[in-house]
């Protein structure tokens, strides 16, 4: 019960295309253009920082990439697939957690496996692999408000991962983390992609751990989010914290800077969420 | 406030102190019946003190009638709370999920909720065919609404982001529904189950009074009419007990069905 990924050669499967992709939220008299004609692709096993201002709508690209929310103009492919509806296929991670707080962590974990019909001593076994990647050894029959922030994130992350998603999509996982488990889960995340290379899409607003984590970033402009710039990061992997402090982080940082600040990549717009927008 | 300090210090001493408060209370309940004590407004002279109440509890302790009247009252109690928990959980359910179904639902059953289900005793007297079903039916009433309206409240107030998570993670409608919805209004289900227990009582007690054969509310009424006053008392204290102890099977109930809400060991 090994992940899937791993078996089959690497970057086969979850190349993502934007095609000329525009998305409306809202109704009636409160509609609003929230991203507006993107038009880009990620390449299986790319690791893209999607990076703008609060309100850019780069969560609800998140959204519509897992399925939650719809498109109006142009198409979204994953492997040539159109995308029918939120599927185990396409693994989200919110921001603040959405573990089932009756479910202990395995059971959390188990839920994907659990979904697909699998029998109850195969979700343990594969409930009882993942958490050894993240690093959940010992936690497996804890309740998730027994955990730290960080904590539960890993737990999000190993549930998404032991469907074999195609892709990973991440909207600010580590937003509300504290600084230094913040970047601590960065790493953690490095690290499981490096042995799970999955094409992962990680939204942010944080420059710095864009060009952390990222291969490419995209930066988008204020509402209606467009595609600003598309930055290829030189850095080497295996990447540590020290990288932050190197000239090259330091200048490709200011150029960002410069690019979000100019007038039409900042705004002050309140935080949209990948369901669109939010109830109150 | 240094006795205070050391009463919160010493968990023993405050459990004197709420015994202590108990017998006060005993205590000045002997004294006013026994003394015949007239205030005005209400006067004791009619009051049995607890020490001919504690007389005739035995008596009634030893006699069947006590197994009697209390099982027909747990009969009853047990079929009209069953069958509203049963149909509440339901339509709450449907109401909570469903438009049509709210639409369609609802505006009856708000037209119903207003009238106290002890206002239904005479209707329900001449529309069932059997006194018993009647009261049965009372208890039923009573409990329904707390329990239809706290089980929509829970299934319409499921965080949105829990059923997308679930979605995401290939949950189909059913599953989402044993899975997500289900354990997320639990908490709100076992408070109108709770509310629910307690307005059954109440009602099973009053239909008991008017159209009884046996049980604990026209035990406690008979005692009345044939001015057994200690046994008023002692009617009371059995009506008191039960409702103790099914708030109490409701409440390890609903620890033992949603340990997630307690997690007190760790591993």
């Amino acid at each position: 019960m090994n992940i899937r990924v791993t078996d089959i050669p690497a970057q086969t499967v979850g190349r993502i295309d934007v095609a000329h992709v525009s998305i409306s939220l809202g109704e009636g008299a409160d509609a609003f253009e929230a991203v507006r004609d993107l038009n880009f692709a990620v390449a299986a096993g790319e690791l893209i920082c999607v990076l703008g201002p609060s309100g850019c709508g780069k969560s609800t690209l998140l959204g519509a990439l897992a399925g939650h929310l719809e498109v109006t103009q142009g198409q979204l492919t994953v492997d040539d697939q159109p995308l029918l509806g939120p599927s185990p296929d396409r693994g989200i991670v919110f921001q603040q957690h959405t573990l089932f707080p009756w479910k202990r962590v395995r059971d959390n974990v188990a839920f994907g496996p659990k979904m697909r019909g699998l029998g109850k001593a195969e979700r343990r076994m594969a409930a009882d692999q993942i958490p050894k990647l993240v690093g959940l050894e010992g936690f497996e029959k804890f309740y998730p408000s027994q955990l730290s922030g960080g904590m539960q994130q890993r737990v999000e992350i190993a549930r998404v991962l032991i469907n074999q998603p195609r892709v990973l999509l991440m909207d600010e996982p580590f937003g509300a983390l504290d600084a230094q488990t913040r970047s601590l889960m960065q790493e953690v995340l490095l690290d499981i992609w490096t042995k799970i290379p999955t094409t992962t899409v990680f939204v942010t607003h944080d420059i710095e751990e864009a060009l952390f984590l990222a291969d490419r970033i995209i930066v988008m402009s204020a509402r209606p989010g467009r595609v600003i710039d598309d930055i290829r990061l030189p850095f080497a992997r295996p990447r540590h914290t020290e990288l932050v402090t190197e000239s090259e982080f330091v200048r490709l940082k200011r150029h960002i800077l410069d690019r979000l600040r100019r007038p039409d990549g900042f705004s002050l717009l309140p935080r949209l969420s990948p369901l669109g927008v939010p109830a109150e | 406030m240094a006795v205070g300090r050391m009463v919160e210090r010493v968990p023993g001493v405050r459990w004197l102190v709420r015994a202590g408060s108990i017998l006060a209370c005993i205590g000045l309940w002997q004294l006013a019946s026994s003394l015949h004590v007239n205030l005005g407004i209400v006067t004791f002279r009619n009051v049995p003190p607890p020490t001919e109440v504690v007389q005739s509890a035995i008596v009634l302790l030893k006699s069947p009638k006590l197994l009697a009247h209390v099982s027909s009252s747990l009969w009853r109690v047990f079929a009209g709370y069953g069958a509203a928990v049963v149909i509440g959980i339901s339509l709450g359910f449907a109401i909570g999920r469903s438009r049509t179904a709210s639409d369609l639902l609802l505006p009856p059953l708000e037209l119903l909720r207003p009238i106290p289900a002890v206002a239904w005793i005479p209707l329900s007297i001449l529309i069932f065919p059997s006194s018993e079903l009647s009261m049965i039916y009372i208890t039923f009433i009573g409990a329904l609404f707390p329990i239809i309206l706290n089980t929509v409240h829970g299934v319409a107030n499921i965080d949105r982001r829990l059923v997308a998570s679930a979605r995401s993670l290939g949950g189909t409608p059913a599953a989402i529904l044993r899975e997500i919805v289900l354990p997320g209004a639990a908490p709100s289900i076992v408070i109108g189950l709770a509310i629910g227990m307690g307005t059954s009582w109440f009602c099973l007690v009053t239909a008991e009074m008017i159209s009884g054969q046996f049980g604990i509310g026209y035990y406690t009424w008979e005692a009345y009419t044939l001015q057994n006053y200690a046994d008023i008392i002692v009617g009371m204290l059995v009506i008191g007990l039960l409702g103790m102890g099914s708030s109490w099977l409701l409440t390890t109930l609903g620890h033992h069905l949603m340990p997630w809400r307690h997690p007190t060991v760790a591993r």
